[in-house]
């Protein structure tokens, strides 16, 4: 697995910290992270994620690499795009699904670029960004883990994502943690 | 495995735009362009990018609405206020000095910033000699800016920053409401020409002491930045200003030793060219 891509929103800060305690080191696979903020501000996200991994954790750059190993995080009020060629692109697009940086616009250009080399990952939200998203990712063979909804702060996301695209796996953070272990360690 | 339908079709759109109208996209950044497209597809109701570029062809009356959606996106005013805050801390007090002022907002928009730069400029008693110039290559953007009509829903923000950049009046003050719109003062535009320039195929617009150009360049790939960048150096006075958006790179640029930086969070450079 090459790249994990997750996203979150209400509660999903919580959701994240969990998640990465769970994760073994993988350093082949590069993890990026949409999460709605109200916040302007990338550096303390940053920082108060890195408490709960060994991977460093980096604000995702226009147009820098892709690398694996790295926890990236969007910088707040632009969306984050992957191309093809495996770099960062930023863009100030009109908000998706009233935000920005937005989850269906991540998971469709990573979709794009990874194939079946991806995950998409959505955790906790309150509204429904990252179903389309996460059902570009499944029609381009990658792989979809949903938060049972049962577990997460606000539902209403996971069930979006999982009326819209199903999953591959439905999951409490614990068995989406042990799950990304065994895709990126094998 | 399997040919990519929609990356082939891309790249005949593309060809197919340059071809029929002269606008060439193949050096727009591929991700966001696609995905405009892509929503372009949709709006329209089509079924895949191929039929845009039909439609496209037989129909002139549907460029503008084409291009419209492919040009660089509203922005809001005053966004980023630390930014006109910094303009107007760090750049002001230089281009006081100069007894006539030229700038160029290269990618206008919808002309958000180009009112926010003149309130600015008002305010510091340097629009009176002030030229603006205000440039994009979408005719139908131009014609939004100089209307200078914007949502009023968006103008409480916009106060909100207007005084964290250092506004000394109410934004209020520059514009009348009506219904559901605000309309910027005519005034404000009084030293400003707005004017169709594409900053993948033209040249050197004017001889500038300040250009802002905000988030146009995180549209464009590697090869194109690189062109505009050595555009604006060329285009700036020894010692003019250079304002890009706050998330883009003069690094990687070949054209980065021409300028130095002045306030980074607020990517504020200055043209070191020696000439």
């Amino acid at each position: 697995m090459e790249l994990v891509a997750i996203g979150c929103s209400t509660g999903g800060l919580r959701a994240l910290q969990v998640l990465l305690r769970g994760l073994a080191p993988c350093p082949r696979t590069a993890f990026v992270v949409v999460i709605h903020t109200a916040s302007a501000d990338a550096d303390s996200l940053c920082q108060l994620l890195a408490r709960d991994t060994s991977m460093s954790v980096q604000e995702a750059q226009e147009r820098a690499p892709v690398l694996p190993g790295v926890l990236y995080v969007a910088p707040p009020g632009y969306h984050l795009l992957i191309g093809r060629d495996q770099y960062f692109y930023l863009n100030v697009d009109p908000k998706v699904c009233f935000v920005r940086p937005s989850i269906d616009v991540l998971f469709e250009s990573a979709a794009d670029a990874y194939r079946h080399r991806m995950a998409g990952v959505i955790l906790t939200g309150a509204n429904d960004d990252g179903a389309r998203g996460l059902r570009c990712v499944r029609r381009r063979a990658g792989i979809a883990l949903v938060q049972d909804p049962e577990e997460a702060e606000a539902s209403s996301m996971p069930e979006a994502a999982l009326s819209l695209a199903g999953a591959d796996h439905c999951l409490a953070l614990a068995g989406i943690a042990s799950e990304l272990n065994r895709m990126c360690l094998s | 495995m399997e040919p990519d339908l929609d990356e082939i079709e891309l790249d005949l759109f593309v060809e197919a735009l340059r071809r029929r109208h002269g606008y060439d996209l193949g050096q727009y950044a591929r991700p966001s362009l696609k995905r405009r497209v892509q929503g372009l597809v949709r709006q329209h109701g089509l079924a895949h990018i191929g039929e845009l570029t039909s439609r496209m062809l037989r129909d002139a009356t549907f460029l503008p609405q084409v291009i419209d959606g492919l040009s660089v996106p509203v922005s809001e005013m005053f966004r980023d206020p630390f930014v006109f805050e910094a303009l107007r801390t760090k750049v002001f007090p230089t281009l006081a000095s100069y007894p006539s002022i030229n700038i160029w907002q290269a990618g206008c928009a919808h002309g958000e910033e180009v009112y926010s730069l003149a309130i600015l400029l008002e305010e510091a008693g340097l629009y009176d000699r002030s030229q603006i110039y205000a440039t994009d290559f979408s005719d139908a953007a131009l014609a939004r800016a100089r209307e200078g009509i914007f949502p009023v829903r968006e103008a409480r923000a916009a106060s909100l920053r207007y005084q964290q950049s250092g506004g000394t009046r109410t934004l209020a003050d520059y514009y009348h409401a009506r219904y559901d719109l605000v309309k910027l003062d005519e005034s404000l535009c009084r030293n400003v020409v707005f004017a169709n320039h594409n900053l993948a195929t033209d040249g050197v617009f004017c001889e500038a002491h300040l250009i802002l150009c905000r988030n146009v360049l995180i549209y464009f790939n590697n090869t194109l930045q690189d062109r505009t960048l050595a555009l604006f150096a060329d285009s700036l006075v020894r010692g003019g200003f250079l304002c890009l958006g706050t998330k883009e790179n003069l690094a990687l640029a070949s054209a980065a030793s021409s300028f130095a930086t002045v306030d980074g969070p607020a990517r504020i450079f200055r043209s070191v060219r020696a000439t």
